[in-house]
């Protein structure tokens, strides 16, 4: 009986190896095992470490750079979500998670409409301080990179550490305020070593997305910036050139693997179990003047790096607006709902139009589908990770789809499994496994600290009473993890609504995704063409919000129950 | 638990429509075309080679030009398909040199000017072409009564400094296709002095020709500081056609002196080892027939090879077809790209 029961636990343990055996380490191997044909000429090029240096140089000082001011925007309004209660806390919440799914090109135009040449921004200051010129250039800056970065990756520390920091039980606190500790000193002898699994843990997230970023580099960063990722999209699909390529992605791998082993042995020493607060004690309305304070001020930040072009791109989808035919810097305005109701018209009558609510509907379902594939694995892989002994390497090891260039996994998807007449008939099935790498990770990071937070005696008590290890699994460990665990299928669900990278090799012309469509659109000139694409883009907002307001329903009124 | 099971229930059943949405009934025959993500034709154009030839056609978009061929290359020996479309003059030796084509001599090439049929062993066959050209706001130098450059000396010009926006070419094809107008303008010991002198005169570099367009190109959506772009000599009908209200006229045309703009042939062929030569054959037929032909503008935004072709009204009233556009041989194309490519970067991006 306890036999079967333990070989249950590792045959279930072995699910998440061979998915990602099958789905990640075949594919790769199929495009290195190419790639190192002809590896050899590419090794004795003379201008090697320089094709390699530079980019990679860049890579990890904008990583680090952008990771730092990440943290440093994300750690106050993580603060203040937690521990105060406020009137449309849920709206921010939100706008500040929703910049993660929306495409680079829509995030440059919506920066475009703030900060460009013709943005509010320059022309309120061309007009206050009669300037000729747009003072602001903002385009093909690091400055804009950095910016990007923390405005796509705020959320995931936000939510990361936010939700272990909700969590934390009470009584410490109080119990070392009652001592004579002041709120420095609980914050760093209490707090942050309670928090530093989960703010390690998002660190390495975001450094990890900001280590691979690639839209933002290439659109916002233009021709000055490369990164390695940049870099190897140029080598495979500019310059054919697949042994390049294939050694820049391994560095990439290489690099990834080591500072995801960094980040864990750090986190062994953080390590410290605690109960779960779930009354929510620590929320309260702000009280004194200095709280007050720090809440507004914190707030209009918010809205104006996040809200501001989340607005400015909702109006860009609802106004006409045409350059003056005589006069530039006139610019003749109108509201109009033109830009939605052409979208479901084929005017071309082209054979891949697709209406844009099949491409929504594409979307959601591979979103629910990469939610379900990666939660469920995710759980499986954390919980078997906190419940095996030695398994530093394999934690590593998990990150590595997140450090691995989208475009060697999709070439790599490409020639191992199209051949397949599985796939033929359902390529469709390809895009959430694919998504669902990317977002197991992430699923993990979210989870682990989590699990591994859950006092052990509690396990012992359960098992001293015959409970079998899926039996903890599903009677403690879940009800205990449940808010970790929203926050990992929240982002197993976006991260699937805002994936183009992998996404654009995969995609079928029948079943495009919306950042697939919006993209589309934007390949040809044309004001009606751009209105579309916004258009498209706030409908991936909204339903990026709208999901988000229905996972906030179940955690609330899972809660109370 | 109860509402747990339904979610998860509800989530099964969802994935199980994603699952079986795929379901497609088998025709007794399919011929599958690979192409590049800017693949798109008329519905009724392919409906109506399916019916007479009784085939499902099946096209596989696989990325962009560049990743198509690619992949095309890498399962050679295995091909994903009958016929490839949307190899174009840049990359057209690469492909030559790959073996990834069987020649066909299609009698449809009787009606295409002798200029496309590049290849003299017929593996890839021209489709279409398009000429890359530079596009400037009109209203922008009618206000300002400034003289529209005519050729690419004319952009040295101080008068046009910081007016230009040009595109990557190590990242984007018409980008590299402005490049190689120079290239042929100027020669190979010539271009890198142009381009000197085009950085001096404060020309503006971007990556990717959406970033050109729509953020830096001043007669766009997205009103940018720049009134010239390089992009192509169809965006003038692009914006009449895409208008978000009806325009008489097109606020955009095109530079089209000697020269200037570098024209982009693409071109079809036969897949190596197909087991279909024969419904290949009638398909590359058909797609160089003038139904097909015709098609291609509105839906592509690039000309037909076929002579026979018309061309639809906005495009007759919007578009210039330049007299004397740049070209290079295919094969010095190949040979010199990564080279030309690194020169320029280091010229322009110091």
């Amino acid at each position: 009986m306890k036999n079967s029961r333990r070989q249950v636990f590792y045959i279930v343990g072995l699910v998440p190896i061979l998915f990602l055996l099958a789905f990640y380490v075949l594919p790769l191997g199929v495009v290195f095992e190419k790639a190192v044909q002809g590896v050899q000429q590419t090794l004795q090029r003379a201008d090697l470490l320089s094709k390699i240096g530079k980019p990679l140089g860049f890579t990890i000082y904008q990583a680090i750079l952008s990771t730092l001011l990440t943290v440093l925007v994300g750690f106050p309004i993580a603060y203040v979500f937690t521990h105060f209660d406020f009137k449309g806390k849920k709206f921010f919440n939100m706008a500040v998670t929703l910049p993660f799914i929306l495409p680079t090109v829509v995030v440059a135009a919506a920066f475009n409409s703030l900060l460009g040449s013709h943005g509010w921004l320059n022309l309120l200051l061309m007009n206050i301080f009669n300037l000729q010129n747009p003072p602001i250039q903002w385009m093909n800056t690091l400055g804009i990179i950095l910016l990007a970065h923390v405005f796509y990756n705020t959320s995931v520390f936000v939510r990361m550490v936010g939700a272990a920091w909700a969590q934390l039980e009470v009584q410490q606190e109080q119990a070392a305020r009652i001592l004579g500790a002041n709120a420095w000193q609980r914050f760093r002898r209490i707090t942050l070593p309670l928090l530093k699994p989960s703010i390690i843990s998002a660190l390495l997230m975001v450094f990890l997305f900001d280590f691979t970023s690639f839209g933002v580099i290439l659109l916002l960063g233009g021709p000055a910036f490369s990164t390695l990722e940049v870099e190897i999209y140029l080598q495979t699909t500019q310059m054919l050139d697949l042994p390049m390529a294939g050694i820049l992605s391994m560095i990439q791998l290489v690099i990834t693997f080591c500072i995801a082993a960094l980040t864990l042995r750090e986190k062994k020493a953080g390590s410290i179990a605690f109960l779960p607060d779930i009354k929510n004690e620590r929320l309260q309305k702000p009280r004194t003047h200095t709280q007050k304070v720090f809440l507004a001020v914190l707030l209009v930040f918010v809205i104006l790096f996040f809200v501001l072009p989340e607005v400015s791109l909702l109006l860009r989808s609802l106004v006409r607006l045409e350059a003056d035919r005589t006069q530039i810097g006139q610019i003749s305005t109108g509201f109009t709902l033109d830009f939605y109701k052409e979208l479901f018209q084929n005017t071309r009558r082209s054979l891949f139009y697709v209406p844009p609510i099949q491409a929504l509907k594409n979307s959601v379902l591979y979103a629910l589908a990469t939610t379900l594939i990666a939660g469920v694995l995710g759980v499986i892989s954390a919980y078997g990770l906190t419940r095996v002994r030695r398994t530093g390497l394999l934690r590593a090891l998990v990150n590595l789809p997140l450090g691995t260039s989208s475009v060697t996994l999709g070439l790599g998807f490409l020639l191992t499994f199209t051949r397949l007449s599985f796939f033929q008939d359902f390529p469709q099935v390809l895009v959430p496994i694919a998504h669902s790498l990317i977002a197991l990770p992430v699923v993990i990071s979210t989870l682990y600290p989590a699990f591994s937070a859950i006092p052990s005696n509690m396990h012992a008590a359960a098992g001293v009473l015959g409970a079998s290890p899926i039996n903890v699994l599903i009677k403690i460990d879940l009800p205990l993890i449940r808010r970790p665990m929203l926050v990992g299928a929240l982002y197993a669900f976006i991260l699937s609504l805002g994936e183009f990278g992998a996404t654009s090799f995969l995609t079928r012309p029948a079943f495009p995704t919306l950042p697939v469509a919006i993209y589309r659109y934007l390949s040809l000139p044309g004001a009606m063409n751009y209105g579309q694409a916004m258009a498209m883009a706030c409908i991936l907002m909204l339903v990026c919000a709208f999901s988000m307001f229905i996972m906030d329903k179940f955690s609330s009124q899972d809660v109370v129950s | 638990m109860k509402r747990n099971s339904i979610t998860i229930s509800t989530i099964l059943a969802l994935l199980a429509v994603v699952i079986l949405n795929g379901c497609q009934q088998e025709e007794p025959r399919t011929l599958t075309v690979v192409t590049h993500d800017s693949f798109a034709i008329g519905e009724d154009v392919i409906r109506q080679f399916e019916q007479e030839n009784d085939v499902t056609v099946n096209f596989v978009l696989s990325g962009d030009t560049g990743s198509a061929l690619n992949k095309v290359i890498l399962t050679k020996d295995a091909p994903l398909g009958d016929v490839f479309y949307g190899v174009d003059n840049t990359f057209l030796s690469r492909a030559l040199d790959e073996d990834i084509f069987e020649s066909y001599q299609s009698p449809m090439l009787a009606d295409i000017s002798e200029e496309f049929i590049l290849d003299e062993e017929y593996r890839a066959l021209p489709v279409d072409y398009g000429d890359v050209c530079i596009n400037y706001d009109k209203a922008y130098f009618n206000a300002r009564d400034i003289a529209v450059p005519q050729n690419l000396d004319d952009l040295l010009d101080p008068t046009y400094a910081g007016m230009l926006v040009v595109e990557n070419p190590a990242v984007s094809s018409p980008g590299l296709a402005f490049l190689l107008a120079t290239i042929a303008q100027y020669g190979e010991e010539g271009y890198l002095d142009y381009w000197q002198q085009l950085y001096e005169n404060d020309v503006v570099v971007v990556n990717d020709w959406e970033t050109a367009y729509y953020s830096n190109f001043s007669a766009s959506s997205g009103l940018g500081p720049q009134p010239m772009v390089v992009s192509y000599a169809t965006s003038p009908a692009a914006e009449v056609i895409f208008a978000s209200e009806p325009l008489q006229e097109s606020p955009t045309a095109s530079i089209i002196g000697t020269n200037a703009c570098f024209r982009q042939v693409e071109f079809v062929g036969i897949l190596e080892g197909t087991p279909n030569r024969d419904l290949a054959q009638k398909f590359i037929d058909y797609m160089l027939s003038v139904p097909f032909q015709q098609d291609i503008p509105m839906n592509m935004f690039v000309l037909p090879v076929n002579v026979n072709a018309q061309l639809p009204a906005e495009f007759e009233a919007y578009i210039q077809i330049p007299d004397a556009p740049a070209t290079l041989p295919f094969e010095q194309i190949a040979a010199s790209r990564e080279a030309w490519i690194q020169a320029w970067q280091e010229t322009v991006l110091q």
